[in-house]
């Protein structure tokens, strides 16, 4: 088998290949910089917890309208933003914190969720229905995640240097008030769009691990925000690449295949990356011994 | 399930003698030295076409209804007591119905076992004989003509009246049998391929010119691979093939997208071992055959199909 052969013949033969990957790319593009934050911000878990919250609205929305896209959407974009403002608002009017409260409403949604599912009958199906997988991308779902990615880049160049500067500062933002609240309320909303997108498309593994592990393995091996941003972006690219063809050859489901490239690349940083890594660290205290 | 399928076979069979006003008057008024059979089918095919040559002679019931999988049967003390009951027990042999001898059996049942397809030349199908033979139209004659000399020999005083029950439903049948050569035979050879993960069509294949091909690798139930999705996109397109049959993929937008790469059109449902429920599009033999028909002349033919990519 030639190189060729095996990194891209592939993706000239079947078009299904080329549409994973093209929505893997579009989704690394805009998972890169909001997982670095989502790190930075310390808000790791939340990604996880916001792709429960917008079940209720997914399938909500399924019951209501049938399979539309569109709809379901809209139905998980709402309900996810509907949790994470209950939970901020009862962080900011009493002294519970945000994760806490966090925790508590998507739990609410979740077996809300699961209620409006079973319901409806077989779960099973409206299961596979609500969440896509990559090799079924079709154009509306490519359009979504191209047009969610694009987006996000925009509004996160025009809000980067607030956002950074919170990450570091938490001070900073409350001093700004108002605007502050307007921020991290909208670096949210930007979050939610991105799990929407990835979640419709290519189901909840990918959508949170396609943007969590890249950012947490890029944390070994840069250190300013863009640049941390930057190899997350080329990490989630990589492991949609290398997980399809994984899925190709070996015989793979492609959901999980990606995910564990990507939790590879991880564990592989944290090993051997250029900063703070095991290896790094040995190193170092290696030469303080010597000086 | 075992409760509820002969029950349900009870009810489809309230619902003919309610549909058939007539047949029911005609079996009153027989003189009351006639007898009515009591017939036992193993599935729901063969309760239908005992029904068809029996007509008022036959009072039928079937193990395994409508829409349930005769292979995972078990029987129920209600079916030993059905066949202990009854005075003809109807098979289809080819060792479809692995449970029947040791039903027959247990039940103490002494009487005629008749064996539809008996006299049909089988084909191979994994090592074995296919049992499925019902899906060509020249066996089902031959069940027809099986099911009339058994039921004949159960009850000679009304042979007359089962004779030309069985005569009017072998004209319907040769009937079909010919109109779906006919039909079949329309479209050029290079479109009679499709692709389906259904193995009950062989003899449907061999009869009527059609190609049934298997999904290679296709699993059920788990996530597919991108290895699996390509090699049926690519085994449609080496075979050429002109529509997707395939059952328990649920997600619709994977079985599209292979559709759309292959260039093939994604087809109906269809039958093979057990009819539908009453009142539903394949709920007889002769109505499931023309059912199956439909759906693989619609998958067949050639229609303008968009841009792939």
């Amino acid at each position: 088998m030639t190189l060729h052969e095996l990194l891209i013949q592939p993706f000239v033969e079947f078009g299904f290949m080329r549409r994973a990957l093209v929505a893997c790319v579009a989704l690394g593009l805009s998972c890169g910089p909001i997982g670095t934050l989502l790190v930075l911000r310390r808000m790791s878990l939340v990604g996880d917890a916001i792709a429960h919250a917008l079940l209720p609205g997914a399938a909500l929305a399924f019951v209501m309208f049938g399979y539309s896209l569109w709809a379901m959407s809209v139905g998980g974009f709402v309900a996810a933003v509907a949790v994470a403002g209950m939970a901020g608002l009862v962080a900011r009017l009493t002294p519970q914190r945000e994760d806490a409260s966090f925790a508590a409403f998507y739990l609410i949604a979740l077996a809300g969720g699961v209620m409006i599912i079973s319901m409806r009958g077989s779960s099973v199906d409206l299961m596979r229905v609500l969440f896509g997988t990559v090799l079924a991308v079709d154009d509306a779902s490519l359009l979504l995640i191209a047009g969610i990615a694009s987006v996000s880049l925009l509004v996160l160049a025009a809000v980067y240097r607030p956002l950074v500067v919170e990450c570091f500062d938490p001070g900073f933002l409350r001093h700004l008030g108002h605007a502050g609240a307007w921020v991290h309320g909208l670096f949210l909303m930007l979050l939610v769009l991105n799990l929407v997108g990835g979640f419709q498309a290519l189901g909840t593994l990918m959508a949170v691990g396609l943007m969590m592990l890249p950012a947490t393995a890029a944390r070994f091996w840069a250190a300013e925000v863009w640049s941390l941003a930057a190899v997350a972006t080329l990490i989630a690219v990589l492991s949609g690449w290398g997980g399809l063809l994984l899925s190709y050859h070996a015989n793979l489901p492609s959901g999980p295949a990606i995910v564990m490239l990507a939790g590879s690349f991880y564990v592989l940083s944290l090993l051997v990356g250029s900063r703070d890594s095991l290896l790094a660290r040995q190193r170092s205290q290696r030469s303080h011994r010597k000086a | 399930m075992h409760f509820n399928a002969s029950r349900r076979a009870s009810l489809q069979l309230l619902a003919l003698t309610a549909l058939q006003p007539a047949r029911a008057a005609a079996a009153a008024a027989e003189p009351a030295t006639a007898p009515v059979l009591k017939v036992v089918a193993t599935f729901s095919i063969l309760a239908d076409m005992a029904r068809e040559v029996g007509g008022p002679a036959v009072e039928v019931s079937a193990l395994v209804g409508p829409n349930a999988d005769a292979h995972v049967y078990e029987p129920t003390p209600a079916d030993v007591r059905r066949v202990a009951r009854a005075d003809v027990v109807v098979t289809n042999g080819l060792r479809f119905e692995g449970w029947i001898d040791r039903l027959i059996v247990s039940s103490g049942y002494r009487g005629r076992v008749v064996v539809a397809s008996a006299g049909i030349v089988p084909l191979q199908l994994g090592g074995g004989a296919d049992p499925h033979a019902w899906q060509s139209l020249v066996n089902g004659q031959r069940y027809a003509q099986n099911l009339r000399d058994a039921l004949v020999a159960a009850a000679p005083q009304r042979s007359a009246e089962i004779q030309a029950q069985a005569a009017g439903y072998l004209a319907r049948m040769a009937t079909l049998d010919q109109d779906t050569r006919n039909r079949i035979a329309a479209l050029p050879e290079s479109r009679r391929r499709v692709i389906t993960s259904h193995d009950a069509f062989g003899y449907f294949a061999a009869a009527y010119g059609v190609r049934f091909i298997a999904p290679r690798g296709w699993t059920t139930g788990s996530e597919p691979s991108a290895e699996t999705v390509a090699r049926i996109v690519r085994q449609a397109r080496e075979t050429q093939a002109s529509a997707l049959l395939v059952e328990n993929i649920s997600d619709p937008r994977m079985i599209e997208r292979i559709a759309r790469e292959a260039q093939v059109k994604v087809g109906g449902e269809l039958y093979s071992d057990a009819l539908s429920p009453p009142g539903t599009a394949a709920d007889t033999y002769l109505r499931m055959f023309e059912h199956n028909v439909r759906t693989l002349l619609d998958a067949m033919t050639p229609a303008k199909i968009s841009d792939p990519r």
